[in-house]
């Protein structure tokens, strides 16, 4: 499943990150590695971007790049 | 005594708290300029501390050491090439695990390094505690705890700068990261083979060298050719052939391998070092975003905050506004009371003090905007105002950060163009840059005042909004033309972190509002002066002006006539004689003032380029007009009020215009055109040269030229032949 399908409040785990280069390279130095769990915070007003949490912080990513983020075990929000 | 130089490096991510440590240590002294070819900002402070002399140099804000964005190169080519004394990696302890991805970056460097952990009040609060000692143990790197906001540990830092500065640390660590067995095979092959050839040559870690090799890093790789002919290429053939050899071993870009493998290191350091309470306690700043950027109440809120930084600008700045007006007056009188009548001192009282006062009495303006955007900056609602319009500037194919610039814009678009250094790609602040004159600055808004007042009455408000609403759909048409055209490619990734919400120091809010402001003051004072004296000189010479008629001769008949009436009459009849008389003499001066700029070589011009404002509707006075707007928009308005003759005191000047106006033959419809032709064309001179100064190309500064004028013509043709068409005009 891809990170920009999840909804509002769910949580999943990363399985792989893809896309190219210098893209994914950043998305690894911030923290999107194999096994991070990521909440999906909320999506801004109008949609698009979305913000996560990981890691303990906050970050925004815009859906099409989340779409690049395969994650397994999703499940509804924890917090 | 000698004090003893030191030089100290702060590195750290964004949103560390890293300026207001910078601040801290080194008070208000700071020097801000530019990294030497890059449009990078440099900020450097001295101290002097127990005899030594301390130049901290506060490098630019990454979360990585890679090549990717000119700020990594920045950061790491200073620790790399200047060697500073100490380089003090700034963590901000309440986001430690991906913090500490850039501090065991620069501990790879191989330089003396201090782990400042701030804001642990922050992580207290979260309920995490840090093992500061443990940490220090565990990378062999000394650590310090701080809190930014509060100014603690900034004595304990200095201290330990000086400590390690004179200590002899041994160098390489021990203590490093270990990418696994088959990378750490890799490096130390290559690490053998550059010590081998080239090693006394290089002036950094062979190991260092090595990983960036085997990361594809391009600029190491440039380094290590230039550095030997033969030796260099054949090193980075090796490294290239490892890559293959670790691509196809792990199914994976070995980059990619080490990133995940520096992640690994840093969570065992992590775990051993960090406690969590288990109590969740309420993140306040989770609470905040649930109102500032809801999906129903985000947007209000924001257009309210906007809404409400104009209005403080423009409505509280308007009192130190008259102020500092009246002041220029005051100053032009006294100066002209001064000096002896003549060429120098009309110089001096309409050239100088006229033209540079006329942009001074924006500052208060500036200064209140910025220290709203410092607000903004400073409590990290910034970083929420591109969250909330991303998907708009999307739209022109620009990162939601090039917002904040554009906002800017509607202030002036000097230090708007200077906030896009903020973007990380530079094709989107080349596109920022040459789209955010579109944004009408406040410099403009006197002409339209003046225009849409005397043309369009009660609906002046209406057609001033249209004009602004006509700048923000021009910037998106262009942006899409532009991003389609001539800056093609990929849009920046949107990864931007959304740091928790701060209490701002007042400290660091007039820092960064007087920051700004200086180059402001600066710049538009250079430059205006410059281009006022030359507007004035042209519009002054040449001096002997062979005019129509003795207005001299005329005066004084006016005056011989009216005096014999006056000494004849008496009472209220006397009183409106000698009005009359005044009035009389008033409209003489006027005439020859007119017909001396019409006849200098500024009305000359304007003359000349008539033909090609006429089918904008606008007359030759306009056309001279926008070509001394160039220098600074106000000045269209005093160059009309000059040219119409309308020359009176005080509040009487702008109705004897608005009448000149009328009568010149303006119409509604015209009057829209030159608004909006003001709108679009070359901004000023001072924003010609920030767009210089900021693309560092004279290629896009005249592209940014050129195409304002063109838009400018056609979008005023339109209006004005249009209008006409359907019988406005």
């Amino acid at each position: 499943m891809r990170l920009s399908e999840l909804r509002e409040g769910q949580t999943a785990t990363v399985v792989r990150v893809g896309g190219g280069g210098p893209f994914r390279r950043r998305l690894l130095e911030m923290g999107f590695l194999r096994g991070t769990e990521v909440c999906v915070e909320k999506y801004a007003p109008l949609k698009d971007p979305m913000e996560l949490i990981l890691k303990g912080y906050h970050v925004s990513l815009r859906v099409e790049e989340a779409a690049n983020v395969d994650v397994e075990g999703v499940r509804d929000g924890e917090r | 005594m000698a004090k003893k130089p030191l030089t100290v490096a702060l590195a750290g991510n964004p949103n560390s708290g890293k300026s207001t440590i910078f601040s801290n240590l080194t008070g208000t002294r700071q020097k801000i300029g530019n990294w030497p070819g890059v449009t990078v900002e440099k900020k450097e402070g001295q101290v002097t501390v127990n005899g030594y002399r301390l130049t901290v140099v506060d490098l630019p804000g990454t979360y990585s050491l890679t090549a990717y964005s000119i700020e990594e190169i920045v950061a790491r080519n200073f620790i790399l090439d200047d060697k500073p004394d100490v380089v003090v990696a700034i963590i901000d302890a309440s986001n430690l695990e991906r913090n500490l991805y850039l501090a065991t970056q620069l501990r790879e460097l191989d330089t003396k390094v201090i782990f400042v952990l701030n804001m642990a009040d922050v992580a207290r609060q979260r309920g995490v505690k840090i093992d500061g000692k443990k940490l220090s143990e565990l990378l062999d790197v000394p650590v310090v705890f701080t809190v930014g906001n509060a100014n603690e540990g900034t004595r304990d830092l200095l201290n330990e700068i000086i400590a390690v500065a004179e200590s002899s640390i041994e160098l390489p660590r021990t203590r490093r990261v270990y990418y696994g067995k088959d990378i750490e095979k890799a490096i130390s092959e290559l690490s053998a083979m550059i010590t081998e050839t080239v090693g006394e040559r290089l002036s950094y870690n062979t190991r260092w060298v090595a990983i960036k090799l085997l990361e594809d890093d391009r600029i190491v790789k440039g380094r290590v050719v230039r550095l030997d002919g033969t030796h260099g290429p054949a090193i980075v053939e090796e490294a290239d052939r490892s890559r293959a050899r670790l691509r196809e071993l792990y199914d994976d870009e070995p980059e990619i391998v080490m990133t995940d493998q520096r992640y690994g290191f840093i969570e065992g350091i992590v775990k051993e070092v960090v406690r969590t309470d288990s109590i969740d306690r309420v993140d306040i700043s989770r609470r905040i975003d649930q109102v500032l950027t809801n999906r129903v109440l985000g947007l209000p809120v924001f257009v309210f905050f906007i809404w409400a930084m104009f209005q403080l600008t423009f409505t509280l700045g308007a009192y130190p506004m008259d102020w500092l007006d009246t002041g220029v007056g005051w100053l032009g009188h006294q100066t002209a009371q001064l000096l002896p009548d003549g060429a120098f001192e009309a110089l001096i009282v309409d050239g100088v003090i006229a033209g540079v006062g006329s942009v001074v009495v924006f500052f208060p303006n500036i200064l209140i905007l910025f220290f709203c955007i410092a607000i903004f900056e400073d409590t990290g609602y910034m970083a929420r105002a591109a969250f909330l319009m991303d998907k708009v500037m999307h739209l022109i194919g620009l990162h939601g950060k090039s917002f904040i610039p554009m906002l800017m814009g509607f202030g002036c678009n000097v230090p708007a163009i200077m906030a896009t250094r903020t973007l990380e790609s530079e094709r989107d602040r080349i596109l920022t840059i040459l789209i955010n004159p579109l944004m009408s600055c406040s410099a403009r808004l006197p002409v339209y005042i003046l225009l849409a007042g005397t043309f369009f009455g009660l609906r002046a408000g209406n057609a001033i909004f249209s004009i602004y609403a006509l700048g923000i759909v021009l910037a998106i048409v262009m942006g899409r033309l532009f991003r389609s055209t001539v800056l093609k490619g990929e849009v920046a990734p949107f990864v931007m972190e959304l740091p928790p919400y701060r209490m701002p120091m007042l400290k660091g809010l007039l820092i960064h509002m007087w920051d700004r402001s200086k180059i402001f003051l600066k710049k538009m004072g250079g430059v205006i002066l410059v281009g006022s004296i030359v507007v004035w000189c042209l519009s002054a010479f040449p001096a002997e002006v062979q005019f129509s008629q003795d207005y001299a001769t005329q005066r004084r008949a006016v005056s011989t006539r009216y005096d014999t009436l006056i000494s004849g009459a008496q009472g209220a009849g006397r009183q409106v004689l000698v009005e009359e008389r005044d009035a009389a003499l008033g409209e003489l001066n006027a005439q020859q003032a007119r017909e001396r700029v019409e006849k200098s070589y500024l009305g000359r011009l304007g003359k000349f380029l008539a033909p090609v404002f006429a089918p904008l509707g606008m007359d030759w006075r306009s056309s001279v007009a926008v070509l001394s707007g160039l220098v600074a928009k106000e000045i269209v308005v005093s160059t009309l009020g000059v040219l119409h003759a309308a020359a009176g005191d005080g509040g009487e000047e702008s109705e004897a215009l608005r009448r000149a106006l009328k009568q010149s033959g303006m119409t509604a419809c015209s009057a829209y055109a030159m608004m909006a032709f003001v709108l679009i064309y070359i901004p000023c001179l001072a924003t010609v040269a920030a767009i210089r100064r900021e693309t560092n190309s004279w290629r896009w500064t005249l592209f940014s030229m050129g195409y304002s004028v063109t838009l400018a013509w056609l979008v005023a043709f339109v209006i004005y032949q249009g209008g006409k068409l359907l019988g406005l005009a």
